[in-house]
């Protein structure tokens, strides 16, 4: 077998727009979310009230059952690791033990019979914990004289990246002009609709716990959990059932989960925590909350020449597992550059603990805040240099490939320069600035923005290698089966969440095997029915699952074809398979696929002596990784009174190589952008100077409705990867990547009669006015 | 903790003799005590939707309401919506657009559509659009619910 692309352009399934087999159940209310099941008890955590402080006296109310850190004196830690030298590994109690780092830390876990009873308990703890200084900002935590979060990170400072080219002073000083732009991408929550939740069930007769839980990698929970506790893995199962969103949120283990199966164990019954939206908003993870100062050196014709940066994340209280604290700030140095032409770059980044929630990777990770942050340099070098926005693009962006970027990723190829032109010209430049100046005239305050990016999709173990994370991930594996009646059951190690994955997979298989999809099961989210796997995130399952689902069909396509000769006295090059029959090209000698299935299990004897009964295969797969890009524009009016900002026009063109089921996929652009409007407009979560979550509530951190939302207006350039089996890229995230640059350029467009720009997601009313007002006052 | 007290819950036509706390949801209540657990919970205060049933023929938010004041009621959710197994237009259009990825807010769509359509077949889209942002997806974008509603609202006022 061999990793070269097959042509599926003649396939029959790949590349329309099948129905989704997950939506019947769905639709009925027969999903199954890990809410839905019944225990015997109920755990609810008590949490700290306060950001930092010692632990003084945790007593639980009459009748209760309470577990502390007392109670888990042989429970290890979570400990996510980086192989860097310049990271700092801190560990992750799973029940705080003496100290308090964040609002919203588990400090004990209270049990009821009903959840009512074990929340009615957990209010009636009393706990007493002495206030310390907190940390809010990564300001404050970098102070001089600063408390230290964490004794092992000395000025907090837990994980750091410089890069410099050697050329980079040199090429900096022939710079005609360096624009510099300090941005502020907040924090935010990825907020799943579905918050998170598990069930961990201890079967007496086996001795083995299962815990059903919302989690985007159940093979690596199974994993992380185990260590903790110190089990054999097969003991323990997990099964991540349908899954209510994860967005990057799910893919963490956080110490709940341990805790859960420690308890099911420990107590040998089933017991249940499904979080509620404040526990989601305060104390799951966190994501974004970066400052980020870029300058870039441009010659007199806006060619960008060199690019130095800085990039302060603060990443809260602990670093997260698997992928580290240090995912968003050193991804973020990484790929800074984006899709930009040029070589010379430097670049330090920081991950900075404070006294918040832990910060994980959410829909995007890093490019929304560096894509936001490029293009806003963008815009400002093509205001002071007196250039057109397209046009400054048009002249920097890559166009040629394979092309090895300044810190040495390699873009196999892309259409950078092709969607701009697409985007440009379904906007229709020139008319909009005809529109604008007509609207100013009546007071009325348009602005047009791009937001232009690159984004690394479908990666496998060298590009995580290269990181040094504890754990490698990036294969992935599947195994398939035709039985006896001709139907295939496709188990995968990746994890969806709604992406749609079942159904993309059985085209691509069904085209492979010339069957329908609706004969192929795709089983997954189950530790027990699964091969090992790492899920689902980073745009990588359709790509990664997809890649080891063809070879896997491949294989089962040969055995299949061999069987057909035999029966049809051919040659098995001379014999196609389609429509559920193996045929004989160019004849009429046919012979349905399930009867070659049946001779597999049940005619062995009628084959050579060396044959393998039976269609079951297994298949691996581990690209090196591709890159999606696209261009975002965004039409807004900005209400100069209120500083309100309304989306008139929002545009999408962009290249994902080839598209499996073009339904799915725009589902998958239109959410993600969704996303991204509320990043750039809404979603903030907001502490107080003590540490105190200010926005707990749907209500306080407004994720957008159908009113926020535009019609998304999409444009699709199909170039096909090279660089993976199915030709296809990746395209889960990139839809949020390009709409808070695209928004904000827009904003600071329509405000740039006022001499004034916003250059902080979310960019709210509040920071539009601030704006506004100092530009009044100058004046 | 409170006593329990006798209730009798008529849910989708069918009667269900249950024992809760006064202060048990009515969301709480269909889920736990009748078992239908369809009607899904992303807030439990008020803002996102997902809980939505029919409760007099009206959309409720079934978290913000008490098992014991839907006693009498006649409460629908989204298990007694497909007609066999005829789905309900607004399921077929919710699956023929595209209107739902994760489905977990999707009962809550669904029943809010539905007892705004039976209560108002003429609603303008802009109406929709209106009653639509009443309830939060997180992964939709929202653009193909409205399809899909609008979509649904067109084939029942054809019946
Ligand atoms: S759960 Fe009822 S509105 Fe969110
Ligand atoms: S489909 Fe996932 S929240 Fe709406």
């Amino acid at each position: 077998m061999t990793d070269a692309p097959v042509h599926l352009a003649d396939g029959r399934w790949v590349g329309r727009s099948l129905r989704r087999v997950e939506d019947p159940a769905l639709v009925r209310g027969q999903g199954r979310f890990t809410a839905d099941l019944k225990a015997d008890h109920f755990v609810r955590f008590v949490r700290s009230p306060l950001a930092s402080g010692r632990i003084v006296k945790i007593e639980a109310p009459e009748g209760a059952r309470m577990f502390t850190a007392a109670d888990l004196a042989a429970v290890k830690p979570i400990q996510p690791m980086l192989h860097k030298f310049n990271y700092r590994p801190i560990a992750q109690p799973i029940l705080a033990r003496d100290v308090v780092r964040f609002v919203g830390e588990p400090v004990a876990a209270i049990l009821g019979r009903t959840d009512a009873e074990a929340e009615d308990f957990a209010d009636q703890v009393e706990l007493d914990i002495e206030t310390l200084d907190a940390l809010v900002t990564a300001d404050e935590a970098l102070g001089d004289n600063a408390p230290l979060v964490h004794d092992e990170a000395p000025r907090n400072v837990i994980v750091e990246g410089i890069v410099k080219t050697p050329d980079f002073d040199a090429t900096w000083a022939k710079a005609a002009k360096i624009v510099r732009i300090d941005a502020r991408s907040r924090r935010q929550n990825a907020t799943p609709m579905e918050a998170r939740a598990g069930h961990a069930s201890f079967d007496p007769s086996t001795g083995r716990v299962t815990l059903t839980c919302t989690s985007q990698m159940p093979h690596l929970f199974r994993t992380t959990v185990c260590d903790a506790l110190d089990m054999p893995e097969s003991e323990l199962r997990v099964i991540a059932p349908d899954v209510g969103g994860g967005f990057g949120q799910k893919m963490s283990v956080s110490p709940e989960y341990v805790m859960l199966v420690f308890l099911a164990r420990r107590l040998r019954t089933s017991i249940a925590w499904t979080e509620d939206r404040r526990e989601n908003l305060i104390a799951s993870y966190h994501s974004r909350d970066q400052q980020l100062s870029l300058e870039g050196a441009f010659d007199a014709d806006g060619k960008l020449l060199a690019l130095s940066g800085d990039i302060v994340a603060n990443i809260g209280a602990y670093s997260c597992f698997p992928t580290t604290c240090g995912v968003e700030p050193l991804m973020a140095m990484a790929e800074l550059p984006g899709p930009y032409d040029f070589r010379a770059y430097a670049c330090r980044s920081r991950g900075v603990a404070t006294h918040t929630c832990p910060i994980a990777p959410y829909r995007g990770v890093s490019r929304p805040s560096i894509t936001f942050v490029l293009e806003l340099l963008m815009d400002k070098a093509a205001c002071e240099l007196g250039i057109d926005p397209v046009d400054i693009r048009r002249k920097n962006l890559i166009a040629a490939f394979p092309y090895t970027s300044a810190t040495g990723l390699v873009f196999d190829e892309a259409s950078y320069r092709e969607t701009l032109e697409m985007a440009a010209k379904a906007i229709d430049v020139p008319a909009f600035r005809v529109r604008q100046k007509a609207a100013r005239a009546k007071g009325k305050y348009l602005g047009l923005g791009f937001g232009t990016f690159s984004e690394r999709t479908g990666y496998g173990t060298p590009a995580f290698a290269a990181r040094g994370m504890g754990i490698t991930p990036g294969w992935e594996q599947v195994e398939m089966a035709m039985d006896p009646s001709g139907f295939v059951e496709l188990k995968i190690g990746a994890s969806p969440h709604g992406q749609g994955l079942r159904t993309t997979l059985s085209q691509i298989v069904a085209d492979q095997l010339g069957i329908n999809p609706n004969r192929i099961r795709v089983v997954h989210g189950d530790t027990d029915r699964t091969p090992y796997g790492f899920g689902t995130f980073a745009s990588r399952s359709l790509v990664i699952a997809g890649g080891a689902s063809v070879l896997a069909a491949r294989k089962v396509r040969v055995k299949l074809l061999q069987i057909a000769g035999h029966f049809l006295e051919a040659a098995p090059e001379d014999i196609v398979l389609e429509d559920g029959n193996a045929k004989v090209a160019g004849t009429d000698r046919t012979i349905p696929i399930r009867d070659l299935a049946r001779a597999a299990y049940h005619g062995a004897h009628q084959f050579q002596k060396d044959f393998v009964p039976g269609l079951a295969e297994t298949a691996t797969y581990d690209p090196g990784g591709t890159f999606s890009n696209a261009c975002h524009v965004a039409i807004v009016e900005v209400d100069i009174e209120t500083g309100g900002v309304k989306i008139e026009k929002y545009l999408v063109a962009e290249d994902a190589g080839r598209i499996i089921n073009p339904m799915i996929a725009d589902g998958q652009i239109h959410g993600g952008v969704a996303q991204g409007i509320g990043n750039a407009l809404y979603e903030e979560i907001v502490y107080d100077e003590t540490g105190n979550i200010l926005t707990s509530t749907l209500a306080d951190f407004m994720p957008p409705t159908a009113h926020e939302i535009p019609p998304i207006e999409l444009h699709h350039r199909e170039t096909y990867s090279p660089a993976t089996i199915t030709e296809a890229k990746g395209l889960g995230e990139g839809g949020g990547i390009g709409a808070p640059a695209a928004i904000v350029n827009a904003i600071n467009d329509a405000l740039s009669p006022f001499g004034v720009s916003v250059a902080e997601i979310p960019a709210t009313p509040q920071r539009i006015r601030a704006a506004l007002r100092a530009a009044e006052q100058r004046s | 903790m409170t006593d329990k007290v006798d209730i009798t819950l008529a849910v989708n036509g069918r009667d269900y003799d249950i024992r809760v706390e006064p202060r048990r949801t009515l969301a709480d209540t269909l889920r736990d005590d009748c078992g239908l657990t369809g009607t899904h919970l992303g807030c439990e205060h008020g803002v996102c939707g997902a809980c939505t049933v029919i409760v007099d023929g009206a959309p409720v938010r079934s978290c913000l309401m008490f098992a014991v004041q839907a006693e009498g009621k006649a409460v629908r959710t989204v298990e007694g919506l497909a007609n066999g197994d005829t789905l309900h237009p607004l399921q077929q259009a919710f699956m023929d657009h595209h209107g739902l990825q994760c489905g977990f807010c999707t009962p809550g769509f669904l029943m809010l559509a539905t007892g705004v359509l039976e209560r108002e077949p003429d609603i303008s889209d802009e109406d929709l659009v209106d009653v639509l942002s009443s309830n939060l997806c997180r992964c939709t974008g929202y653009q193909n619910i409205i399809k899909a509603v609008r979509a649904a609202a067109a084939e029942m006022r054809a019946k």
